[in-house]
């Protein structure tokens, strides 16, 4: 099963790419850590996770047919 | 209060469907108030004045510079020097000489903010930087204000309507429903670190004064309750639907004599940032020779300095150059600020306390401003 997550922001400088495609992944608290081990950097960052396009806190189940997104804040103007 | 209006100089949108006279001459009698006439306040200014907004105050304290230009083209390089809420003021009454502009040259903080804000039904946020951003917002909250929000960085720009009710029960959301707290330093770079392209804030921009007037007009669907963000680069949109958070509200301070009294510039930098040094505590530490100075920017990014002596070792090098860092006292420097508070925060994790460890406040660019300014 492959996970779609979405990036934006300075995340994607981290990631390299605005865009992933993750295997194996069930839910929230796997996806953090599977993220965490990949890019350490992201530990730094402050960014919101959204699942279908709402806000998402703690844990919870994810399948193919979900896409994720990890959303910074901008402060410029 | 305005009622009558050109109708020739508005023709081309009373004749709109929805829009009509009525819809003018709504606009003729709203007030509007933009904080910031930078990247986004320019654009929104423009179409706001354009398009009859009656009355709009313009709130800048800074002055415009050149490396402003390619991004608030309501400006030209004769204007470098210049109050940006005036000269702003003045060329929007050249435009539309029908309406009155009201410049502000204060930096709104939360002591100063309530009696100008409460005069007005709409306020625009297009400054720069989290404090304000906060501020505004939590003033909003409780002065019941309908807040256009707008934020760009790099290619993207994120556009967001707070604090208007769809029905009467209906608990408004607002900025803390998004992002409670303030980011620490560094967590979140500014323009001047991670640079704009300069069409990113002229669209965000106008689509700040698109929601105002359709707040204004009760036209289409305002973005309420929803985080809309753009990608320049790939013109991709993506609109992210909030919802009340538990606690939000909490965070707002209760009441205006608790809110004139929050110093939000010490909430969103200061608490986070024991590493901080102001560029007079760094010029008397120059003379020190324990001291070991490190430019944590990336090889090519400028402007170069060469009133010291420095070393450089961008922030994503740190770690292969721990055997480095040889001196007693240790002072990273980046643009702004915010990378060289991050490697301060890595190294003193990694040497407790066997060295003293700096970041210089406001970076190079605070430095050189500093210099000119010929306070060195």
């Amino acid at each position: 099963m492959k996970l779609r997550v979405i990036l934006f922001g300075q995340l994607c400088e981290i990631i390299g790419s605005s865009s992933l495609s993750l295997q194996g992944i069930t839910d929230i608290k796997g996806l953090r850590e599977a993220l965490q081990k990949q890019y350490p950097s992201l530990a730094t960052m402050k960014y919101i996770i959204a699942v279908d396009k709402k806000i998402v806190e703690g844990n919870m189940p994810l399948d193919e047919k979900n896409t994720v997104a990890l959303l910074p804040p901008f402060s410029g103007g | 209060m305005q009622n009558e209006y050109s109708y020739e100089r508005y023709q081309r949108q009373t004749i709109l469907k929805n829009f009509g006279d009525a819809g003018q001459l709504k606009l003729t009698q709203a007030k509007v108030l933009v904080v910031g006439a930078g990247g986004l306040g320019c654009p929104a200014l423009l179409y706001l004045a354009a398009a009859g907004v009656g009355i709009i105050g313009v709130v800048d304290d800074d002055v415009v510079e050149l490396d402003n230009l390619h991004r608030q083209p309501v400006y030209i390089t004769q204007d470098i020097g210049k109050s940006k809420a005036t000269t702003a003021a003045a060329y929007l009454k050249l435009l539309n000489p029908d309406i009155s502009i009201i410049p502000y040259i204060i930096r709104l903080m939360s002591a100063n903010s309530p009696e100008i804000v409460r005069e007005y039904d709409i306020i625009i946020d297009a400054t720069d930087n989290f404090s304000s951003r906060y501020m505004i917002n939590d003033l909003c909250v409780l002065l019941d204000k309908p807040l256009v929000f707008g934020a760009v960085s790099q290619y993207e720009g994120q556009l967001a309507v707070f604090n208007v009710r769809q029905n009467e029960e209906e608990k408004t959301v607002h900025y803390r429903d998004l992002f409670p707290e303030p980011p620490n330093a560094g967590e979140v770079l500014s323009c001047a670190e991670a640079g704009v392209l300069g069409v990113v804030p002229g669209i965000i921009g106008t689509m700040q004064a698109a929601e105002a007037i359709k707040l204004i007009t009760g036209i289409g669907q305002p973005l309420v309750n929803k985080l809309y963000t753009f990608n320049v680069l790939n013109n991709q949109s993506y609109e992210l639907e909030l919802q009340k958070k538990e606690g939000s509200d909490a965070l707002v301070p209760p009441t205006l004599e608790t809110f004139r009294q929050t110093d939000y510039d010490w909430l969103c930098e200061k608490t986070n940032n024991p590493f901080e040094i102001s560029i007079d505590q760094f010029v008397t530490m120059l003379d020190y020779d324990n001291i070991e100075i490190i430019d944590v920017r990336e090889p090519d990014e400028m402007p170069d300095v060469f009133d010291f002596g420095y070393k450089k070792i961008p922030l994503s090098k740190l770690k292969e150059n721990i055997n480095r860092y040889e001196k007693e006292i240790v002072v990273f420097f980046c643009q702004s600020g915010q990378r060289s508070t991050k490697a301060a925060q890595w190294l003193q994790e990694r040497s407790g306390n066997y060295k003293s460890i700096y970041s210089l406040q406001g970076g190079i660019l605070n430095y050189l401003k500093q210099r000119q300014e010929q306070k060195l």
